[in-house]
């Protein structure tokens, strides 16, 4: 196991070179939940990593070019759609976070800039249209009464920890949040969790609405919305432990 | 006594409203003695810092292969 800790290339980055570091990493420490994760995380990264290749080599990423935004924009309708559970309702929101954008070009400093407002916006947009929907909401109880209890092999029979799941102090957990790498992780980690549970967990996180309304406009019990965030924080918290901030302490 | 498994339902919880004092107290009990669960408890408010700061990552290739010179 410390073979796998010390192969982790410096620098924190951990998965971006290769994903066989990071799932032999994943795996010595937490061996059931790897047989089912292993091959979905492993993809994902790889094309997280091929798309990167391809646009960081282009010469055509200048702020506004097209190529840019149309990669800004699949990303933000894959968004839009799992939130918002509705394709079309999806394109409209993002066609509008979109034109606000390219309208102020100029006052954008760079792309991380652009890329911020636009989201922001985007997520206001889908705010609004998750709080409209109150009085039609959409899911009801079957979508989340998933039986299959996934977190199981996260603690042992008695409730406690299983040794290779119980957390530890997260390294630098500041400087996450400004490395590009970071979030490469915490994307493929949020692809990871049930399509369900990804979706609750950022409505509640990232759009913050709040437990009330995700209730309502989606017709849920607030107890099955309790389990479903409680579900998605535990593997959340576990995928960046591993992939993230465990390797990074080792590097340093 | 809370089990572990309890404790970070209870602190998943309390990310949503705030906890029963009994409740409370038993998780103060419980992180006395347990710092898996202490670690847990820090990283729930770390988790919802780091998701209300999420951007996409579409094309930042100003950040990507920065060279180490």
């Amino acid at each position: 196991m410390s073979g796998a800790l010390t192969a982790v290339p410096p620098g924190r980055r951990p998965l971006r070179d290769s994903t066989a570091p990071a799932a032999s990493l994943y795996h010595a420490r937490q061996p059931a939940l790897h047989v089912r994760w292993r091959g979905r995380i492993g993809e994902r990264l790889n094309q997280t990593n091929h798309n990167a290749i391809g646009n960081a080599t282009g010469k055509d990423r200048a702020l506004g070019e097209p190529v840019s935004l149309s990669a800004l924009r699949v990303k933000l309708l894959r968004f839009a759609t799992l939130q918002l559970g509705d394709p079309h309702l999806a394109e409209d929101a993002v066609q509008e976070a979109l034109l606000g954008a390219l309208n102020n070009l100029r006052s954008f400093r760079g792309e991380a800039a652009l890329h911020t407002w636009v989201f922001s916006i985007l997520k206001n947009k889908i705010a609004d249209q998750l709080r409209q929907r109150a009085r039609r909401p959409e899911i009801g109880e079957t979508v989340i009464g998933d039986d299959l209890d996934e977190t199981i092999s996260i603690f042992d029979d008695r409730g406690r920890w299983h040794e290779p799941n119980r957390p530890v102090r997260w390294a630098e957990p500041e400087s996450a949040v400004i490395d590009h790498q970071f979030w490469r992780v915490f994307e493929a980690c949020l692809e990871n969790l049930p399509r369900q549970q990804a979706r609750l967990f950022m409505m509640r996180e990232f759009v913050q609405l709040d437990t009330e309304e995700i209730c309502q406009a989606l017709a849920i019990k607030p107890g099955n919305l309790n389990v479903a965030l409680h579900r998605a924080r535990l593997k959340l918290r576990a995928c960046l432990e591993h992939h993230w901030f465990v390797a990074g302490e080792a590097a340093c | 006594m809370l089990t572990c498994r309890r404790v970070t339902e209870l602190l998943s919880e309390a990310q949503e409203h705030p906890l029963s004092l009994r409740d409370r107290a038993a998780l103060r009990m419980h992180m006395m003695m347990c710092d898996g669960c202490r670690n847990f408890e820090r990283q729930m408010d770390m988790l919802r810092k780091i998701s209300r700061s999420y951007v996409p990552t579409a094309n930042s290739p100003s950040e990507e292969d920065p060279q180490p010179k």
